[in-house]
């Protein structure tokens, strides 16, 4: 058992490797900051499920180098993001901007939510108003 | 009564909301350059690194810009089919070698025949991003003015190119 225990801790442990961003830090400590900032929201398009930060596929390190070199030529992260939606659509932002086409998508959830309150106050209403017999009648 | 009713519609218009979407492909992304200017480049020749090509090379023509790499098993499986589409002459074929090494591309070019007018080593990938590319094969149709009409994601046959290009070729020419 505790065999098993240390296996699977060494499993976990060994997972960690995988996010290794092997490019050189930035000396700025707020530039690093940024950018670790930066890679977290783009997501990599091969492993659509993963940030560029922990993807190891050569996509990704290709946007963190484009990323890195734009930082670098100081450009704000709106306009970083601006190149990446160009080229790769609104996808590639894990916060996709909040213009006309995916406001939708900002907005479904509180929508949807608004419709189920509305939904369910008519039919506690439609509850409350019926008489105490039609109820045990139906029943 | 009406309640059913209108319950029924809603699930009507849910099952028709599933219906388009579950056919979809999730991890396709439509390219975020359709309708818009190609991107320009140039870079070195695959084979002659003394020389380059380019988006100025085919300014004019509708051409296929084909991104393929020899680590890839979409673009082998592709191969044979762009080889049979380059001999019919139709359409002009250039390339993007992506992230790929040049002396297994040209191995690869020779042993298995090289359809493109010319294939541009992209080394470090700097245009792929250009282009949005986020995997080979990728092929994109190029317009005479310059526009992006079209990407197709994976590998191309005969059933694409009669689908999805040959219409928008067509619709291009007619529109000049």
């Amino acid at each position: 058992m505790k065999r098993a225990l240390i296996l699977i801790a060494g499993l976990c442990i060994s997972m960690a490797a995988l996010g290794i961003d092997t490019d050189k830090a930035f000396d700025d400590p707020e530039m690093q900051a940024r950018y670790e900032d930066l890679i977290s929201e783009v997501r990599c398009l091969v492993c659509q499920n993963q940030n560029i930060k922990d993807s190891n596929v050569f996509l990704a390190a290709d946007l963190r180098r484009e990323i890195r070199r734009m930082m670098e030529q100081s450009m704000s992260d709106d306009e970083i993001a601006d190149f990446l939606v160009e080229r790769y659509g609104d996808f590639v932002l894990y916060n996709p901007r909040k213009t006309g086409s995916t406001m939708i998508l900002w907005l479904a959830p509180a929508l949807l939510l608004g419709i189920g309150a509305i939904v369910f106050a008519k039919i506690v209403r439609d509850r409350m108003k019926k008489p105490v017999d039609d109820e045990a009648l139906e029943g | 009564m009406a309640r059913y009713v209108a319950l029924i519609i809603a699930f009507a218009i849910l099952i028709g909301i599933f219906a388009v979407g579950l056919h979809r492909d999730p991890r396709e992304l439509p390219s975020a350059l359709i309708d818009r200017a190609a991107p320009q480049y140039e870079l070195p020749k695959v084979r002659d690194p003394m020389s380059t090509v380019g988006s100025a090379d085919y300014a004019g023509q509708t051409v296929l810009v084909n991104i393929w790499a020899t680590w890839c098993v979409g673009c082998r499986a592709e191969h044979e089919y762009l080889l049979e589409l380059a001999a019919r002459e139709e359409i002009p074929i250039y390339a993007i070698n992506w992230r790929d090494q040049r002396d297994e591309a040209i191995k690869w070019l020779e042993q298995l025949g090289d359809p493109y007018v010319a294939s541009a080593y992209d080394e470090d990938g700097r245009v792929g991003i250009d282009w949005g590319v986020y995997g080979a094969p990728e092929t994109f149709l190029v317009s005479a003015d310059g526009m992006v009409l079209y990407k197709h994601i994976g590998p191309m046959d005969d059933s694409v190119w009669q689908q999805e290009f040959l219409p928008r070729i067509a619709a291009q020419e007619s529109a000049r």
